[in-house]
């Protein structure tokens, strides 16, 4: 399955929010979006994932506009997480993956064994199945965050979009939760990432979206995207790129 | 910040988790017996002494026919007493306590926002309005269905204008729905108010009219029971065909519509029910207080918050809750009455006051 935004804007009461953005996500790539503060980051993702719609250009599942597709079908094409994942109530971890059974599930149809073996299947793979019975309002912010990886997963759809999964995390489990991702996408799926952290966007994307006040400043390759001038750039620091014995390169940002 | 909890209690929370069935089931079978035990005291009290195995054997007999046994040794006229004066009144108790309970677990639900009922965000004021217009105009009188639809249309309204008012892009702020309510609760009995003065000179007229505004029990039959009772079946079955996306809008309005709910469809539907449930309750009890409030956050606290388990339980301590407070009611000062609406009040308002106080510690509720 195909993900594209094409010369797409978004304009809300008078403000542009987002102009003239072309991407594409496809399975086995990891996209990460990355900008400052009010770039278009979490719109951009929103109008991948059908929530938002364009007010130009389009955002097309396979060629078809999200604009006309039923909520259901965008549903089993595209997991989308926001940031702000409200799970104040006392369902289980199981209960909360079973949710993303719903765009496979008629409304008077019973959970079936298919839909508990890709629940099972996606809490093992997030690693959450020993949590299953657990409440999530009793678990930590890096096995709530699995969960919620685990409920895209049980949707089965081919594109997972995260808007900044990291932001509450210490860094073990950013890098464990990147990792899985990107394991993921090794796996099949094409996933893209809002993130704040530039070294961990180095680090773990295959390609990268650099926006800049609702535009795209750079997209391609993550080696070809992130060179200290074009960061500097946008976000108005000064960036050294340092290589660490793993051979790995780092940034450090000055004022 | 350390987040790794001894073995122990990860195991006690997990067994907790396992065991919940257990618990649901017995949350039913003991709610169920209060609630049976409520009906028979219920229909007990009153002027004439009437002894408890009496009412208890009417009640059989009438609900269940073919099992009933033998009535001959009980008195017609105390037959009559139990089953055609005062068996109405506990059903209608039930009956009202279980649809506002409904309606005020959807609108929790929908608005995600614990404090949201039908009296406290005025769409029990707007049900109330309805019927004062169908008595005062007169239309009552003459079309026997006129006060429930006007019930019914003005709920709908009170709830419509507040989630226009209140919402800003799919998220009701607690602070603005209950300033909303506050403001359109009382306008509408304003409204109501000033329909009272100009019917005053027809003193039965208003003082059917001031029944309405102060909600009550009193005089209540079996026509009330079958009006009420569909709306009742209908209500819940409309809410539990929706339990999904129930629970799914308590996880966010953006992860509901990512996991594919149509909102703005699912939000009207709920909305007209919860209008429905209201609206049906207050055409023929008036306006009472604090049960639809109350009874979600009792069935939430002692079962689960998954609606396919919440809404029955709701539906069910709403019952219980109110024919316990009507039961209260006639008994506390025998041989009056104390209104019901002041029983419920002072049960809720307090209640309602803890929550408000723990909404303001902590953004999460429950």
């Amino acid at each position: 399955m195909k993900l594209e935004l094409r010369n797409a804007g978004l304009e809300i009461d008078g403000r542009r929010i987002v102009c003239g953005v072309s991407l594409e996500l496809r399975g086995g790539s990891l996209l990460a979006l990355i900008g400052p503060n009010g770039s278009g980051k979490s719109t951009l993702l929103r109008l991948l994932g059908g929530l938002w719609q364009p007010s130009e250009g389009a955002a097309l599942l396979d060629g078809q506009s999200l604009k006309y597709l039923p909520r259901r079908a965008i549903a089993r094409g595209i997991a989308y997480t926001p940031q702000d994942t409200h799970l104040d109530f006392a369902f289980t971890v199981r209960e909360i993956v079973m949710m993303g059974r719903h765009p496979h599930l008629g409304r008077f149809q019973p959970e079936g064994e298919r839909d508990r073996a890709a629940a099972g299947e996606a809490m093992r793979r997030a690693d959450v199945l020993h949590l299953a019975e657990r409440f999530v309002t009793e678990l930590s912010g890096g096995e709530r965050q699995r969960v919620l990886i685990a409920r895209s997963l049980a949707t089965e759809a081919p594109i997972i979009l995260l808007d900044e999964p990291t932001a509450n995390l210490d860094i073990a489990h950013a890098l464990d939760l990147l990792a899985l991702c990107r394991a993921l996408a090794r796996e099949g799926k094409a996933i893209a990432i809002a993130l704040h952290d530039l070294n961990l966007a180095a680090r773990f994307a295959d390609e990268i979206v650099l926006l800049d006040r609702g535009g795209v400043a750079a997209y391609g390759k993550t080696a070809a995207v992130l060179s200290p001038e074009i960061i500097g750039e946008v976000f108005g620091v000064q960036v050294k790129r340092a290589s660490v014995e793993s051979g790995e390169d780092v940034f450090l940002f000055h004022r | 910040m350390s987040k790794s909890p001894t073995m122990a209690t990860m195991e006690e929370t997990a067994s907790l988790a396992r065991h919940r069935p257990a618990r649901i089931v017995s949350f039913f079978v003991a709610a169920s017996l209060l609630l049976a035990l409520l009906v028979v005291l219920g229909v007990g009290i009153g002027a004439t002494q009437v002894p408890l195995s009496n009412v208890a054997r009417v009640l059989l007999a009438h609900l269940l026919p073919f099992v009933g046994g033998d009535l001959s040794d009980i008195a017609s006229g105390q037959q009559a007493i139990i089953w055609q004066l005062r068996a109405p009144r506990v059903v209608v108790a039930a009956l009202v306590g279980a649809g506002l309970a409904i309606a005020g677990t959807q609108m929790q639900g929908l608005f995600r926002n614990p404090l949201a009922s039908p009296d406290i965000i005025g769409v029990s004021a707007g049900g109330a309005l309805g019927a004062v217009i169908a008595m005062a105009s007169g239309l009552a009188m003459r079309q026997m269905l006129a006060l429930p639809l006007l019930s019914f249309a003005g709920s709908l309204a009170a709830l419509f204008t507040v989630y226009a008012i209140a919402t800003r892009r799919g998220r009701t702020p607690v602070a603005t729905l209950l300033l909303v309510g506050v403001a359109l609760s009382a306008l509408l009995a304003a409204i109501s108010s000033f329909l009272i003065s100009v019917t005053w000179v027809r003193w039965e007229v208003a003082q059917e009219i001031l029944f309405w505004l102060m909600g009550g029990l009193d005089n209540r039959r079996w026509t009330h029971c079958l009006m009420l009772a569909p709306c009742v079946a209908i209500g819940l079955g409309v809410a539990l065909a929706y339990w999904r996306e129930l629970d799914l809008l308590l996880a966010g309005e953006e992860t509901a519509l990512a996991l594919g709910v149509e909102i703005e469809m699912t939000k009207r539907i709920l909305l007209v029910n919860a209008a429905l449930l209201t609206g049906a309750a207050v055409a023929v009890s008036g306006v009472i207080g604090f049960v639809g409030l109350i009874a979600p956050h009792l069935a939430r606290l002692l079962t689960r918050p998954l609606h396919r388990v919440l809404l029955p339980a709701a539906a069910l301590t709403g019952a219980v809750f109110l024919l316990a407070a009507d039961f209260l009611a006639r008994i506390v000062i025998r041989p009056e009455e104390i209104r019901l609406g002041i029983i419920t009040a002072g049960c809720g308002a307090p209640f309602f006051l803890f929550l408000l106080r723990r909404q303001q510690r902590a953004s999460g509720w429950q």
